[in-house]
């Protein structure tokens, strides 16, 4: 497989007065998993939901498995599956029924691999929906999705009613998601599993996208947290390019750089007699932070 | 709206139970803020217009006299209404406004209770603010005292009305009272079926079936000679039996404000028996998979299913009630020899029958309109509990998940009529041609396809306001089969597709309104249509 699942540009969406989407890009190639991260109210959900075309864009290309979302909704509907973030189950049905509904509307359900997921999330098809958990709920709509054979999967935080011990069911079964060769967009706020399981990421902020890449390329990005013992604080650190959050506490002292000028840093650090260093790399958390904060510093765009 | 955090630790048990009343009651009245307005402006309206419509239509004694003779040789009328006792001004005002008014009142307080209680355990609401300091019984109470305090002061809005036009004081107060008084018991009805049913749906339903058993009892009561007793059995019986303008036993009043607490603490006690969010018996298990459900048309078939088998048991009742009286219509013109002169000028006994059924079917039409309009509000529960995004993902089009539930919503309520009618037809096999009882009800089809196609095109044009659509039916019943009782005028009543359908057995068959009705409810439908393809779901 090669090529784009997902192809967006320029998209924009505005529901009254509030601009949910403005200008927002988003790119995800076949075959890979692709995190989807962004605070609250970011527009992750007003992207996915314009994507499976319940949503009309105001402007912007879209394409999605090489069709148009809105045009081509139902043959594109065939070819993909989605657990909605807010799992809401009709109430007289049982999780069973709903999970052979749900498969024979995306044209076919693999009923061995179904039951092979309901016993591995451990899930009672017989109870009436309006007895389930939020948890059971989603388990219901990810044995739904996972148990039918389809090219792209969107999840829209899955994971956030399972349990520590589902969530790595979850985990295991997009791993074998993408050995098979499908393409996952997974938008989540539990950013060890985007880090364990994702190929690239994307950050929205706002409606429109703030950095996209690879995991490596993000972390480039980002700074490295430095606590050095030194036997005289050099008094050129507080110039040094690239150091931020600088403290010295005799001869202790903590600094964020950035990792292009790590090794320029590190020179001065020897200068100054270095006796004992520990770096730590960004991590997502970090990242996350960063582009979540109130003001993010506009970092340069990655360009794959 | 914040709770009230403050610590009740130190007080007594009573105000532990009905701790946060208060801020229950405010939100409550705040949540239903715009319904309870058009409720209350509705049906004062509605009472007002007619307290001033009788005085021009009714002036002199002697028109009054001749109204009696009339209502009494017309069995339409007295099961509609009621018998008139009283000919004097405020009398027929009374009979008029207090059956009908009353109805309207019971079902605001019905729709307000399920609405404040189990529809809010329903969605979660519930549990979200039962977590809050608030005592075990504050919810029911707070909804049962905000749906008595609005039919008390649309009963007060009549009383004054009445005041404010000339009639005696004791005998407007009394007319206030009757209005109010099917509220508070039907209030209280819809407080015992919101803990029985786990669903909110199915407690309105509840409620709904007790309030029609009421009118049902209650015209059967007026229509059946010696039958009076059974008056006595039905809240709107009640009504006659206050005499609000002649005999005003005023302690006939107090059954209404007895059976309201008596079920109001029948639905308290079943409240502390039962689990937040359960009814009172726990759901079984189901089966683990099903693969008859494969396309949106099972799917919409299997949602309505269980409601619609309600809705016809209770109109095969209808259709067997309404031939019943309608054969029966000979026996209930009695002895008197003025009244049987009457019935000879109206075209005899068969024209009596004849004109009962009409009126009846007319009722049955209207009922058929509150299945249609249910069961296409469907499309937009669906759509707001995001169920309508989860199989719109899948390889169902939008096109057919609508057309699946309009065909439910449309085939049902059609269904329910022809069941009506057979029923009516198997009964009154001895009076008229066979199939007058399935034409009359039948006919009624393409009216109730267009309210249907108007709620459609409701939900697909302005989703937000889909709920209005119950206030269209309201409006198309006032000017429609109720719209002669209140003398509305003709040009006005045309609006509403009920007024358009000829009154089979009573007057002939027109095909022309008939087509009129059908290329209307297509073109509404077609408008609905073409407007959910091109919005944003949500």
């Amino acid at each position: 497989m090669s090529g784009e699942a997902i192809e967006i540009r320029g998209l924009t969406k505005s529901f009254g007065a509030t601009i949910a989407l403005d200008q927002l890009d988003l790119s995800v190639r076949s075959g890979e998993v692709h995190g989807f991260l962004g605070p609250n109210g970011s527009g992750k959900s007003t992207t996915i939901r314009v994507l499976l075309g319940l949503l009309r864009a105001d402007a912007g290309e879209i394409r999605l498995l090489g069709g148009d979302p809105w045009r081509d909704a139902v043959d594109l509907h065939r070819r993909l599956a989605y657990v909605p973030g807010d799992v809401n189950l009709w109430p007289t049905l049982t999780g069973g029924e709903v999970i052979d509904l749900m498969g024979r509307l995306r044209g076919g359900l693999d009923t061995k691999r179904r039951d092979d997921l309901i016993a591995r999330f451990e899930l009672d098809p017989r109870k009436k929906s309006r007895t389930y958990s939020k948890g059971n709920r989603q388990k219901v709509a990810i044995i739904a999705a996972l148990a039918s054979s389809v090219e792209l999967l969107v999840l829209d935080e899955p994971t956030s009613g399972l349990d520590p011990l589902m969530e790595s069911v979850f985990s295991d079964c997009i791993r074998h998601e993408r050995e098979q060769g499908r393409t996952v967009l997974l938008s989540s706020h539990i950013l060890s599993e985007v880090e364990q399981l994702c190929d690239r990421v994307s950050i929205i902020k706002a409606g429109a996208l703030v950095e996209s890449g690879t995991m490596a390329e993000l972390r480039h990005l980002t700074r490295t947290r430095v606590e050095a013992e030194i036997d005289s604080p050099p008094t050129a650190l507080g110039q040094a390019l690239g150091v931020h959050n600088l403290t010295v506490t005799g001869h202790h002292v903590r600094f964020d750089v950035d990792d292009a000028e790590l090794g320029a840093v590190l020179g001065v650090l020897t200068a100054g007699g270095l006796r004992s260093l520990t770096a730590q790399p960004p991590t997502l958390e970090q990242l996350f932070l960063r582009y979540y904060g109130r003001a993010p510093e506009p970092g340069p765009k990655v360009t794959r | 709206m914040s709770i009230d955090t403050r610590p009740t630790s130190s007080t007594t048990v009573a105000r532990q139970r009905y701790a946060g009343l208060w801020t229950v009651l405010r939100l409550g009245l705040r949540q239903e803020r715009l319904p309870l307005i058009i409720w209350t402006f509705a049906v004062a309206a509605t009472v007002l217009s007619t307290v001033s419509a009788i005085k021009g239509l009714y002036p002199t004694a002697a028109d009054r006299a001749q109204l009696v003779d009339s209502i009494t040789a017309n069995p339409a009328f007295l099961a509609l209404t009621g018998p008139l006792t009283t000919p004097s001004l405020g009398g027929v005002t009374a009979w008029r406004v207090e059956v009908l008014g009353g109805l309207a009142v019971a079902l605001m307080s019905v729709f307000t209770v399920v609405r404040r209680t189990r529809a809010d355990e329903e969605s979660g609401r519930a549990e979200l603010l039962a977590s809050g300091v608030l005592g075990r019984r504050s919810t029911l109470t707070a909804a049962l005292l905000l749906a008595w305090t609005c039919a008390v002061v649309i009963g007060g809005i009549g009383a004054l009305g009445a005041i404010g036009s000339g009639l005696p004081t004791a005998g407007a107060l009394a007319l206030g009272a009757c209005l109010a008084g099917p509220g508070l018991v039907f209030g209280a009805v819809a407080a015992v079926g919101a803990q029985i049913f786990e669903n909110a749906r199915t407690a309105t339903a509840s409620a709904l079936v007790a309030l029609a058993t009421a009118f049902a009892v209650r015209a059967a009561a007026d229509l059946w000679s010696g039958a009076g007793w059974l008056r006595w059995l039905s809240p709107l019986g009640w009504v006659a039996e206050v005499g609000a303008f002649g005999a005003q036993r005023w302690a006939v009043l107090l059954l209404f404000v007895a059976s309201a607490l008596v079920l109001s603490a029948i639905a308290i006690a079943l409240s502390g028996r039962r689990d937040l969010g359960h009814g009172l018996f726990a759901a079984g298990l189901g089966p683990a998979g099903n693969t008859s459900l494969r396309s949106g048309w099972s799917l919409a078939l299997r949602l309505h299913r269980t409601s619609w088998i309600g809705w016809a048991t209770g109109f095969l009742v209808l259709g067997l009630l309404t031939g019943s009286l309608a054969t029966g219509a000979a026996a209930l013109i009695g002895d008197n020899e003025r009244i049987r002169q009457l019935v000879e000028d109206l075209g005899g006994t068969g024209a009596v029958s004849d004109e009962l059924l009409s009126a009846l079917a007319g009722i049955a039409g209207l009922v058929a309109g509150g299945y249609v309009v249910s069961a296409t509000l469907r499309l937009r529960v669906e759509e707001e509990a995001g169920r309508a995004e989860t199989v719109l993902c899948t390889g169902l089009s939008r096109t057919r998940w609508w057309s699946g539930h309009l065909l439910c919503s449309l085939g049902g309520s059609a269904g329910l009529l022809v069941i009506c009618g057979l029923a009516t037809s198997a009964v009154r096999w001895n009076v008229g041609p066979a199939g007058a009882g399935l034409a009359a009800m039948a006919v009624q089809i393409p009216a109730v396809l267009v309210i249907g196609g108007v709620t459609s095109a409701v939900i697909a044009v302005a989703p937000k306001f889909s709920s209005a659509s119950w206030g269209l039916l309201g409006l198309a019943a006032l000017l429609g089969p109720l719209g002669e009782l209140l003398g509305l005028p003709a040009t006005i009543r045309d609006l509403s597709p009920y007024t358009l359908v000829p009154a089979l057995p009573a007057a002939p068959m027109t095909w022309a309104p008939v087509v009129a009705l059908i290329v209307g409810a297509a073109a509404f439908t077609a408008v609905g249509f073409r407007a959910f393809t091109r919005r944003d779901l949500g």
